[in-house]
């Protein structure tokens, strides 16, 4: 795994080589399996839950619909209270606006809290091209940078890691970075997070430069949201003397008063706590602070012009749709190929890049198996399978130049299923088929039934990431004839 | 065109086609308050959290004050912190380094959560910057019983977004590791809390 998901395959492919590593398959079961309990337990003690949703939905809908008159007041209110606010089309000028103040501060180096739309601009990378060193300071994103990884979750990107493996990575790679791991660390998490906190404190002690996202920004006040944990988003927002933060354009809240909404929904939808450890909140430049703000539109704009689609920039990124997902459980985040993993990624990457673009973007419409677990979980009411299906048709209408070999299956299935004599040969064809392939077919499935290999192309290109069940011998309507009339 | 023009014109031509009419929001939620005494459900949250927590009176402070200080040698007091304090040290605008060196922190809190077990601090007086209960390992906290509001929504409506804030669950903590809690990670490792009865 090499750190950028830059040419990876598409999720058939990648899905195939995620499945057969069972240390991955292990750690993720425990891992969301840990995470649901607590989350149902804490989400059970809320008797409010669901207007909460309907509150959360509603007032990321609303703020949607009047997004520019909202972005303008959030802009007067930062500029009110002594923020610079700076604005990105894309990835790369916004990586260029934070690289130019770190040089007008002669910075070399930042410390930074974990943000998603910071790792979905690959900032690192590009500050990393111009002589700045950006560390991670979330534990999580230490352990992925420090084993030049992938992350592979929203919430805990090191999910895929076990104390071991973390270990090893601490002990390995601490001392190129900075204070090295010491030399009796065992693999108890209590150990490891003490190593993290030596490592990290030089870093926070010098760093004069701090970059953040933020998980909510309020138009009215121009008040920027940080939640977390560890204590690493107080140190990069309160020791550093310049504050940077990138926001994307969907973070917007319209009031105050509404955070009392999000406050709720966030904590025990994603770590399923009642809270977590550590929310910042603050308003313009504040302590003698300097204060930027980079507003990020990066797709986020053309996934609003998307009327069915645009209902995913409502997440809040707490991730409790990756924990209740049987797909990721089983393959994990980076078969996904992009910071957003899991059903939210699904279905944000076709939306924020565009469908008919790149291969991969558009296999993520079919990584899921359409149970709707997702939706049930999501703190915001995202229809998550509604958007799924709307981004495979338009995936299908981006390829109708060149049939894909589904759509030719489908044709010809559509004109066998349209008649009953059609229907019925096909049956005892299949009858005499499921009879052969039942004895010599490849595998047992669960309930007994045999699946078969590899077919040839192009039903290869179906069969390479599914197993396909031996047909049945009888089919429902000759069982009817038969036994139906008694 | 700035990116700032170009940015709100692509928000205005992806919602031209769009029903401007907004949703009602359903606010029930902000009047329902947890069954039983919220002093108690405030304590028994905290602890949860594994924070610390002492009961006691106006009277009894000063000594439970001393006793959750334990070993501490330094002790950083914010402007207007109310008590004397052994070992004090008063808050003169010392470096994040200097903080470092000192063994712990005492401060009052604007406000604190029954459900959720979290004290809020608004950095007025007596509370301290935000680095003062950050970078010391031990934090003691004081509050008033009065002090406790039932639920985010009575917190929310009760503080001013024109102060930073610092919400506080319990000590520092991460679940990266196999989703175990780890207790102190950048933070304090250690969370006190004296609740006086008022």
């Amino acid at each position: 795994m090499s750190a950028t998901f830059v040419g990876m395959p598409a999720f058939p492919a990648a899905a195939r080589e995620a499945l057969s590593d069972t240390q991955l398959r292990r750690n993720l079961a425990h891992a969301t399996g840990t995470i649901r309990a607590k989350r149902a337990a804490v989400v059970g003690e809320v008797d409010e839950w669901e207007e909460l949703r309907l509150a959360g939905a509603a007032i990321k809908d609303n703020t949607l619909r009047h997004l520019d008159e909202h972005l303008l007041r959030l802009e007067e209110s930062l500029t009110d209270r002594g923020a610079t606010v700076h604005w990105a089309r894309d990835a790369a000028e916004a990586c260029e606006i934070v690289a130019s103040i770190a040089k007008q501060h002669a910075v070399d180096e930042v410390v930074k809290v974990k943000s998603m739309a910071t790792q979905e601009i690959g900032l690192n990378e590009a500050l990393a091209a111009q002589g700045i060193t950006a560390w991670e300071t979330d534990l999580a994103e230490l352990i992925v940078q420090l084993g030049d990884d992938l992350p592979s979750h929203i919430l805990v990107p090191a999910i895929h890691r076990n104390r071991a493996e973390i270990r090893e990575i601490f002990r390995d790679k601490m001392a190129a970075a900075g204070r090295p791991a010491p030399d009796d660390l065992s693999d108890r998490p209590a150990e490891l997070a003490g190593a993290a906190r030596l490592h990290l404190r030089e870093k926070f002690l010098r760093a004069r430069m701090a970059v953040s996202g933020a998980n909510f920004a309020v138009a009215e006040t121009g008040t920027l949201v940080v939640v977390e944990s560890e204590g690493n988003g107080r140190m990069c927002l309160t020791l550093p003397e310049v504050v940077v933060s990138v926001v994307g354009i969907e973070k917007i809240v319209p009031t105050w008063s509404d955070l009392d909404v999000f406050l709720q929904l966030l904590p025990r939808s994603s770590t399923g706590e009642r809270m977590n450890p550590y929310t910042s909140t603050w308003s313009g430049a504040t302590e003698g602070q300097e204060a930027h703000v980079v507003l990020l539109d990066n797709g986020r704009t053309r996934a609003l012009a998307d009327e069915v689609g645009r209902q995913a920039l409502r997440c809040i990124r707490c991730s409790a749709c990756l924990n209740v997902c049987p797909v990721y459980e089983r393959t994990g985040g980076h078969a996904y190929g992009s910071v957003y993993p899991g059903p939210i990624g699904a279905i944000l990457n076709p939306l924020l890049r565009g469908t008919g673009v790149d291969d991969q973007v558009d296999s993520l419409p079919y990584a899921s198996s359409l149970c709707g677990a997702c939706f049930e979980a999501c703190p915001v009411r995202i229809d998550i399978p509604e958007v799924l299906v709307h981004l495979r048709s338009k995936v299908v209408d981006a390829h109708r130049s060149a049939p894909k070999a589904e759509a030719v299956a489908m044709k010809s299935a559509s004109w066998v299923l349209a008649d009953s004599k059609r229907l019925g040969l096909a049956e005892r064809g299949l009858g005499l088929a499921g009879r052969l392939l039942g004895r010599f077919g490849r595998k047992v499935m669960p309930g007994g039934r045999r699946a078969l290999g590899r077919l040839p192309w192009p039903g290869s290109l179906w069969s390479n990431a599914r197993d396909v069940p031996a047909p049945p011998v009888e089919s429902f309507r000759a069982w009817w004839r038969r036994e139906g009339r008694r | 065109m700035s990116a700032r023009e170009e940015i709100l014109g692509r928000v205005r031509s992806a919602l031209a086609a769009t029903d401007p009419s907004e949703a009602p929001v359903p606010r029930g939620y902000r009047s329902v308050v947890p069954a039983g005494d919220v002093v108690e459900l405030f304590a028994e949250r905290l602890v949860d959290y594994r924070a610390e927590l002492t009961r006691c009176t106006a009277d009894t402070l000063p000594a439970a004050l001393a006793d959750a200080l334990g070993t501490a040698e330094s002790v950083l007091v914010p402007d207007g912190f109310p008590w004397e304090v052994p070992g004090g040290v008063p808050d003169t605008g010392q470096s994040a380094a200097e903080l470092d060196r000192l063994d712990a922190v005492v401060t009052l809190a604007a406000l604190a959560i029954a459900t959720t077990g979290t004290i809020v601090l608004d950095h007025g007086r007596g509370q301290g910057r935000r680095v003062v209960s950050l970078v010391p390992d031990r934090h003691v906290c004081v509050l008033r019983t009065d002090q406790i509001v039932p639920g985010v929504p009575q917190a929310v409506a009760a503080l001013s977004p024109d102060r930073p804030q610092t919400w506080i669950s319990g000590p520092s903590a991460t679940s990266d590791i196999e989703l175990n809690r780890v207790e102190g990670v950048h933070g304090p490792r250690t969370l006190h809390v004296l609740l006086v009865s008022s």
